[in-house]
């Protein structure tokens, strides 16, 4: 090479320099997220280390694995594990089929009247939960104000069992988990470029396969966020189950609180408590195996 | 005016001021300790307790109480085991108490203090004064079933899983095994005084396991409390229902088209206990004295119609015959009943817990 070496010592010169800026940056970075992980070691690594030290000792406080033993000795637990799954699954899907119609229209429509139709997701969010679940309650239960109103105008004749089943565990769950879906949902919709659908057409896609081949396919990364979050949070549910289940949707979390407080072994509700985290952790990687889950939760490309 | 004569007086006050002052700092750090803090059930139980109970009782004596909700003796050990107790006196069922003072988690009642002399035989432990007596009864709802002690209304636990003669929902008790299989038992035609012997056998409790497995299909709700059973009626959510009698009533007060009968219920009894470590233990004690007295246990009735467990109770009470015969410890009534047998319990209530969960997750 022909260049000279005195720019060439500039160039190092500044290298250098920009190294200890960067390092001096990334120190910096460190030093304020500091704080927030101190925070989450104090609030969530010690006491989930503390849980599943427990789920390894026995009543005597001995080691053992008694409470996982317990687990497989039992059908009860493998029969709980299989309804919260099955009960996250048909709520996520169920969430996916009213959400998607949902997040398309408020993507369509201008952004001025967004906010009005986004109240109708908006404001029940922003409800207590527990009023929004007792609310279903009055609605659904045998002469509840459906049935009533059902029976009265001749829809049907003897009152529908909705509430305290599967019925009335997925109708509350999929109202209350319907936002998390919606939202990331809707932003990834208001992402998409609206030329790649003109291009579409300009290429001779009816309306419909525009739809189905190029909306569709660029809204699925809001699809899964979405379901993902819902997904999660559908397997650690209790309060709407608990309720309006009526006992005959025994989900994880109900059975640990009835663990706890009828039996007070804290063992085995830890062990059960792990188990549902570790079974989480193994949805999350395997989605990620299949979906890129760090395009898809971060926006990484 | 009198400058001097002002001044003495203006000096007087003062001094007394001081006076008084010093007097009330004394009286702070003596008789005002901390109030009792006092746990029951929510629903018409807890408001029956703070009418006819805590609040005279809490004047009479002068010790202030704290009044919380949701007593449990899981939480009571939870308490206990992490050494940070904040209850003094709490409110639980026979075998709950029976099974925490075994676990070690609550204070032995001081006999000197406490006066049961004049108690109901088996109505308290070392550990536990009972309060009152109630019954684990069937309830149906009136429209549907008829009113009690007609002819054709359910009478029997037989009934009770008699689907034929009484079609119907049914609700029962979710996650915890107190008087949930001696009815089995009882449906299946084994008189009351056998059901224990029946349920101690080889192969008693998968039996009565098996004969709610029977009714499962027609078991709409499981009720968590006794506030719920009472909802579940008012709302008409169920046809039958399994509880405590004094809910029903209750309900039945405000408006619910709901009766039951005694015949083949479980007697059983509700009671205090005092965590071990309470903060006011002494007081505590002397709380639990004077609400135990019969006094106060006659009002009980005219607010849930649960018995008195002081036998003197009965006698100074202004309640009307009727009231009287409607009490689980009238003996008319305790003639038809079966008693809830503890050792029973301390035996096998982990075995049947835990089987009887594995039923509600089928």
């Amino acid at each position: 090479m022909t260049s000279s070496p005195a720019p060439h010592r500039e160039d190092a010169l500044n290298a250098t320099k920009l190294r200890v800026a960067e390092r001096r940056q990334s120190l910096m970075v460190l030093a304020l997220t500091l704080p927030a992980i101190i925070a989450v070691c104090l609030v969530i690594v010690i006491p989930v280390g503390w849980l599943f030290s427990l789920s390894f000792l026995d009543s005597s406080g001995d080691l053992s694995l008694v409470n996982y033993e317990k687990m497989i000795a039992y059908k009860s637990y493998l029969r709980v594990f299989k309804t919260t799954f099955n009960v996250s699954f048909l709520t996520t899907f169920l969430c996916i089929v009213i959400g998607y119609p949902l997040a398309y229209f408020l993507s369509q429509i201008p952004r001025k009247y967004v906010g009005l139709f986004m109240l109708t997701v908006l404001l029940p969010f922003w409800t207590s939960l527990l009023v929004r679940t007792y609310a279903w309650l009055v609605m659904l239960q045998r002469n509840g104000l459906i049935n009533n109103f059902a029976i009265d105008l001749g829809i049907w004749e003897v009152p529908v069992k909705l509430a305290h089943n599967l019925n009335g565990t997925l109708i509350g769950m999929v109202h209350i988990m319907l936002p998390f879906l919606v939202l990331p949902l809707y932003a990834a919709m208001r992402r998409i470029d609206r030329h790649a659908l003109q291009a579409a057409a300009n290429l001779g896609a009816t309306p419909v396969q525009a739809f189905w081949q190029i909306f569709v396919p660029l809204s699925l990364p809001g699809v899964v966020a979405g379901s993902l979050i819902v997904f999660v949070l559908c397997l650690g549910f209790y309060v709407t189950p608990a309720v309006l289940g009526g006992g005959k949707v025994i989900l994880v979390s109900m059975q640990i609180t009835a663990i706890l407080e009828d039996q007070f072994n804290w063992g085995a509700a830890s062990a059960l408590g792990v188990v549902l985290l570790v079974s989480t952790f193994a949805v999350l990687l395997l989605a990620s195996r299949f979906l890129k889950l760090d395009s898809v939760m971060f926006g990484r490309r | 005016m009198n400058f001097k004569l002002l001044r003495q007086a203006s000096q007087k006050t003062f001094l007394g001021a001081i006076g008084a002052a010093a007097l009330s700092i004394v009286a702070i750090g003596t008789a005002q300790a901390d109030p009792v803090t006092v746990v029951s059930w929510g629903g018409s139980y807890g408001k029956a307790q703070d009418a006819a109970l805590f609040t005279d009782a809490s004047k009479n004596s002068g010790i202030e109480i704290n009044r919380e909700s949701g007593a449990s003796m899981s939480k009571v050990m939870l308490q206990v085991e992490s050494g940070a107790v904040t209850w003094d006196l709490v409110v639980s069922g026979s075998g709950g108490c029976a099974a925490a003072a075994a676990k070690g988690a609550l204070e032995k009642i001081d006999f000197n203090v406490v006066d049961v002399s004049d108690f109901l035989p088996n109505t308290y432990t070392d550990y536990c004064i009972g309060s009152d007596v109630f019954a684990t009864v069937f309830a149906w709802n009136t429209e549907k079933y008829g009113e009690p002690g007609t002819a054709g209304a359910p009478n029997s636990w037989a009934d009770f899983w008699d689907v034929k003669k009484f079609p119907g929902t049914r609700a029962i008790r979710l996650n915890n095994v107190d008087g949930v299989l001696e009815p089995a038992v009882m449906a299946m035609g084994v008189p009351p005084e056998k059901v224990y012997e029946f349920l101690s056998s080889e192969g008693g409790i998968e039996k009565a396991i098996a004969k709610i497995r029977e009714l499962k299909p027609h078991i709409s709700v499981y009720w968590k409390s006794g506030a719920m059973q009472a909802q579940l009626m008012k709302d008409k959510e169920v046809d039958m229902i399994t509880g405590w009698n004094g809910r029903f009533d209750n309900a039945k007060k405000d408006g619910a088209t709901v009766g039951y009968t005694f015949n083949q219920a479980l007697r059983d009894y509700d009671g205090f206990g005092i965590p071990k470590g309470a903060p006011n233990k002494d007081m505590a004690m002397k709380f639990l004295a004077e609400v135990s007295k019969p006094q106060y246990q006659a009002n009980l009735p005219f607010h849930i119609t649960y018995g008195p467990t002081n036998k003197v109770a009965y006698e100074v009470t202004s309640a009307p015959k009727e009231l009287l015969e409607a009490l689980p410890s009238h003996p008319n009534n305790v003639s038809k009943m079966l008693a809830v047998d503890l050792k029973w319990y301390a035996n096998y209530r982990e075995k049947a817990l835990e089987m009887y969960m594995e039923l509600l997750s089928e």
